[in-house]
């Protein structure tokens, strides 16, 4: 197991403070904050050999090659792909969703038939989804939830039907913090002939993911989530498929040979990278993914959970608060959603700030969730690799001042200035 | 610093804010109502529903209903308080000096007499995200006016 005050030193920005107090950084499933060697890798490129890849037959060009593709290998099997091909190269979870709707959603998804989210999806798992089935006049199905924030399986096969040609669905909810059954529903989609797109954004980052284990067909992932820089994700699709997959965007780097009227395609996966990639972010992914590794995914999930564990049990014990999500560490990632039905999550939130404690208020950009839930926004607090006991006792004292501030006017604790 | 911090925050949610914010002013629903509007922002839910009945060109009675957070629910029974007894020129100038002053500088002298009570929002000024808590109800008001 790691020592994470040594982890913290690795993270330049641990050490800022705002308004003078040190910064509680606890807005992870947002974005994750970068260690000094991801940095250092994009420093390094354009100080070192900043060149377009796979154009040039000079040195810098090989060599900027040679890392983006050993990046990309890195990646494949940092998430258990078999093969560095099967990964392409996108700009972010929502873009590799987006690509595989266009590409092999419209292609694949007939009239009359099914496509399967659930009740919790980010809306870049739910929007695109929601387009394929108008356009394809196909039927989109919502899997609802259970009171606890887990899905509710009941009457699964009253939703995963042979009609049914995609499943989609978040690995671990960024609202709820709910990791969901994948090998379960996987198995259901197997059954009945469909295929399996999971929306890795929230897990990747934060316990050991392995495509092939799953059994998944597709898995969206972001970099920025995991250290990485912004602007960098990958795209999983299993090799079968991708092989029969049309092009998403045409243009330079995708083709092999063009005439006045036609072209063919290039090799996977340049295939469906077409244009100057971004070379810098993707190189410095895979320092993102070296580090991670180093710390060891298990040793990264155990602490989230062991903290996660300690955070529910104090916040469980703030009366005014609901927590929304699963009691249940084994199946709920770092993520901590709450709620008071009196004091709207903006004043919650930005009372924290003045504390120097970041959080998240608002849908989450999961709109159909707060409304199945009858709430329009929560406060979110998530935990990743480098936060603390201490941090998150931090929280839960400032959010006992915050209810206090917010709470009865008669009670309210005068500042003295 | 970190006293600052504090002042900052209670500068934002100073007293007259919050009593505002617990005890809504013209919260029942105007009906008939000359003007209308509902305003809502999907990013945090905030809502709110404004009907004012005029008398000549005056608004005679103003309802004002809101969901949200302190900040938008206190400035829209600011506003309806603000608004209940002016013509509807009047109106129109001061939802454009209460914009200009969040959008912009202190307001001046004149302005501050324009509105009054309604000066304890300018703290909101220094918490450029919350400033579209503040303007929801003024930005209805303008939905409203212009039917
Ligand atoms: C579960 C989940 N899916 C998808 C996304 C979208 O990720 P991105 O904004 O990086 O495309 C997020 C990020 O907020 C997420 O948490």
């Amino acid at each position: 197991m790691f020592d994470v005050n040594e982890i913290r030193k690795d993270f330049p920005i641990l050490q800022r403070e705002v308004y003078g107090k040190p910064l509680v950084y606890l807005d992870n499933a947002a974005t994750s904050q970068k260690p000094r060697i991801v940095i250092q890798a994009l420093t390094d490129y354009y100080e070192q050999y900043n060149s377009n890849v796979h154009r040039g037959v000079h040195a810098l060009s090989m060599e900027a090659t040679d890392k983006y593709e050993e990046a990309r290998h890195k990646v494949a099997k940092f998430i258990g792909a078999p093969k560095a091909e099967s990964v392409i190269w996108t700009r972010n979870t929502t873009e590799s969703i987006n690509l595989l709707a266009m590409t092999w959603g419209r292609d694949n998804i007939l009239p009359g038939d099914e496509i399967v989210v659930t009740q919790m999806e980010h809306h870049s798992n739910h929007v695109p989804w929601q387009k394929v089935a108008q356009d394809q006049q196909a039927v989109l199905k919502v899997i609802p939830l259970t009171k606890e924030g887990t899905l509710d399986v009941s009457d699964i096969d009253s939703y995963i039907t042979p009609k049914t040609k995609l499943v989609a669905f978040c690995h671990v909810s960024n609202s709820l913090g709910t990791i969901n059954p994948v090998k379960m529903l996987t198995k259901k989609a197997r059954a009945v002939g469909a295929k399996v797109l999971l929306d890795g954004a929230q897990s990747v980052p934060q316990m050991p993911v392995n495509v092939k284990e799953l059994d998944c067909d597709f898995m969206a992932f972001s970099g920025h989530k995991m250290m990485a820089p912004t602007g960098i994700g990958g795209l999983y699709v299993k090799m079968d498929i991708l092989e029969e997959m049309e092009p998403f965007m045409r243009g330079g780097e995708m083709v092999l040979e063009v005439w006045n009227d036609r072209a063919t395609w290039n090799d996977l996966p340049m295939k469906f990278e077409a244009g100057t990639p971004n070379i810098a972010d993707a190189i410095a992914m895979g320092a993102a993914v070296d580090y991670l590794s180093d710390l060891g995914m298990d040793n990264v999930r155990k602490h989230e959970a062991q903290l996660t564990e300690y955070a529910l049990t104090e916040m469980q014990k703030i009366e005014e608060i609901d927590l929304l999500g699963p009691m249940d560490v084994d199946i709920r990632g770092g993520i901590l959603p709450f709620h008071n039905s009196e004091i709207h999550p903006h004043d919650l939130g930005t009372f924290l700030d003045r504390e120097a404690i970041a959080i998240r208020t608002g849908h989450h950009c999961t709109m159909p969730l707060m409304r199945a839930m009858g709430l329009v926004a929560t406060a979110r607090a998530s935990l990743y690799v480098y936060n603390t006991e201490e941090e998150v006792d931090k929280l839960v004292s400032v959010l006992k001042d915050a209810l206090r501030y917010f709470g009865d006017g008669a009670k309210r604790a005068k500042r003295t200035r | 610093m970190a006293q600052n911090a504090q002042n900052e925050l209670d500068d934002l949610y100073g007293d007259v804010v919050l009593d505002h914010c617990r005890t809504p002013r013209n919260s029942d629903t105007v009906e008939p109502a000359d003007l209308r509007a509902d305003g809502v922002n999907p990013f945090c839910g905030d809502e709110v529903h404004l009907q004012i009945a005029l008398n000549d060109d005056q608004a005679a009675r103003v309802g004002v209903q809101s969901v949200g957070c302190s900040i938008n629910r206190a400035s829209a029974s600011m506003m309806s308080e603000a608004l209940t007894g002016k013509s509807r020129s009047d109106i129109v100038e001061l939802a454009k000096t209460f914009r200009a002053m969040l959008k912009g500088d202190a307001p001046s002298d004149d302005e501050r007499e324009d509105l009054g009570e309604l000066t304890v929002l300018e703290h909101v000024r220094e918490f450029p995200v919350r400033i579209k808590c503040a303007l929801l109800p003024w930005s209805t008001l303008e939905d409203a006016l212009a039917g």
